[in-house]
């Protein structure tokens, strides 16, 4: 499955899907396929986060190329 | 010899009279370096100013103090409004401060207004065109120098915001002849390979003039040009730069521009789990809604008695023939009891029923004789009797 949505783009999905089951305008198929929908969205919101990788890098300018390197705090 | 030698204090407070009196030292303006700077608990403020040559220590009290539009500090450049006198304990000469003021900062003061209000009018501080800094960018580009507590700070901040932060810092000169360039080019190169979703541009705090690359106009071009979104953060709080009007977001220190640039992810996890348990809420909501019509429908008598319709209406038309019965009957019966009274009445009025009561009828040619002046001598008359009737003559 292909992510193309940004995070804040699912956060705004998740509080839409909540409006929606909220207003009483959905018969019980459509509130069950919202929910399934929702569960889902949040699943993807989480593992988005806990996905990413920590990285402190320091970008290097070397012969008009950059390089990318970690980065140690602290380091003088 | 017998010239008595004078004592130190008497020494002191011969120098202190004769600088007292030089009308020169009464009032100098000098300029100079600060070094050794103490802000005393009492508020009055020691330190040295000094040249490449010399020094001379000084003092400003606290009454005087409350008149400096800055906070001294090592390093910078002054000019000194005083008086030159002689402390006697010491045995020193200082300079007692009236007044202060950074060296230089007029003209670059002046410099900032002309350029801040030029940009202006170039409409490079508009609202209308700033960018919105992402909600979560993956990739943080940071802008400052790779040594000191800036980066340290926003580092800390970051990862304590979001553990799998993803920091890409780009080391730059944050002052300093050149300083300016390095930096608008630094943006220009993270745009053209973009190297990150949002930029951090970040110093420490300083005087005027360290802070000015900051306040060059190829910096506040690069920024404004650049794709990427930029959050300024330069100085102190109260400290703005060009930098900070042209950039799409002001954060009032290095700190606060990591917070405004990495979402706290475990405030959205917290957000996340609301919004799982708001749906299980929601739909159980529904469920039970939906239980409730069911049970209501079920218990409708249609379901629970359905001969009870039919029945309701057999006793409707029940009740409706026997209305029509009595009505019937009733009708009936109210015509007889009428017919009756009729005939009861018929009955009275008949003449037949006078004559039983011994009354007679007197008729002529079958006409009903009525007054003794229709009838004549020898006229041949009826007289009818209850029981029959006979002839008679009158006479």
């Amino acid at each position: 499955m292909k992510d193309e949505k940004s995070f804040e783009e699912l956060i705004d999905d998740l509080e839409n899907i909540a409006e929606l089951l909220e207003s009483d305008k959905l018969n019980l198929d459509e509130s069950i396929q919202k929910f399934e929908e929702g569960m889902k969205t949040a699943r993807l919101c989480n593992e988005k986060l806990e996905n990413a990788e920590k990285k402190i890098n320091i970008l290097l300018e070397k012969n008009g190329e950059i390089i990318e390197e970690k980065f140690n705090v602290g380091e003088e | 010899m017998n010239i008595n030698p004078i004592s130190v204090s008497e020494l002191n407070k011969y120098v202190k009279d004769i600088v007292a009196e030089d009308e020169f030292l009464n009032n100098v303006f000098v300029k100079g370096e600060i070094s050794n700077f103490k802000h005393h608990y009492t508020g009055h403020m020691y330190f040295t100013l000094k040249d490449d040559k010399s020094l001379i220590k000084c003092i400003m009290f606290k009454s005087s103090t409350a008149t400096l539009n800055f906070i001294p500090k090592d390093g910078m450049k002054v000019n000194i409004l005083g008086t030159v006198s002689v402390f006697e304990r010491d045995g020193v000469y200082q300079i007692y401060c009236k007044a202060m003021k950074e060296d230089g900062i007029g003209d670059l003061y002046t410099k900032y207004q002309e350029l801040k209000e030029k940009l202006e009018k170039e409409g490079l501080f508009d609202k209308s065109v700033k960018k919105k800094i992402p909600f979560m960018p993956d990739r943080i580009g940071v802008l400052t120098s790779q040594t000191g507590s800036v980066i340290k700070d926003i580092i800390n901040v970051s990862t304590r915001r979001n553990p799998n932060v993803y920091i890409r810092l780009f080391p730059v000169p944050v002052q300093g002849e050149g300083a300016g360039e390095k930096i608008a080019n630094a943006i220009r190169i993270m745009n053209e390979k973009d190297l990150a979703d949002v930029l951090i541009l970040a110093r420490g705090g300083g005087s005027l003039e360290d802070l000015w690359p900051f306040n060059e106009e190829v910096v506040a071009k690069e920024i404004y040009n650049s794709r990427i979104p930029i959050i300024s953060a330069v100085g102190h709080e109260t400290d703005f730069s060009i930098s900070d009007f042209v950039a799409d977001l002001r954060a009032p220190t290095p700190s606060a521009a990591a917070e405004l640039a990495v979402a706290d992810v475990y405030d959205l996890k917290d957000r996340i789990e609301l919004y799982q348990k708001r749906y299980r809420l929601l739909l159980n909501r529904k469920l039970d809604l939906m239980k409730m019509c069911y049970k209501n429908c079920i218990n409708r008598r249609a379901f629970t008695k359905p001969k009870q319709q039919i029945n309701d209406k057999y006793v409707k038309l029940d009740s409706l023939i026997k209305r029509l019965e009595t009505s019937i009957i009733d009708k009936v019966h109210k015509s007889k009891i009428k017919s009756v009274e009729l005939i009861t009445k018929l009955d009275t009025l008949s003449p037949l029923k006078t004559l039983t009561r011994g009354y007679c009828v007197t008729e002529y040619q079958s006409k009903i004789i009525k007054s003794i002046k229709d009838l004549k001598k020898d006229m041949n008359i009826e007289i009818k009797y209850s029981d029959g009737k006979v002839n008679a003559k009158i006479l």
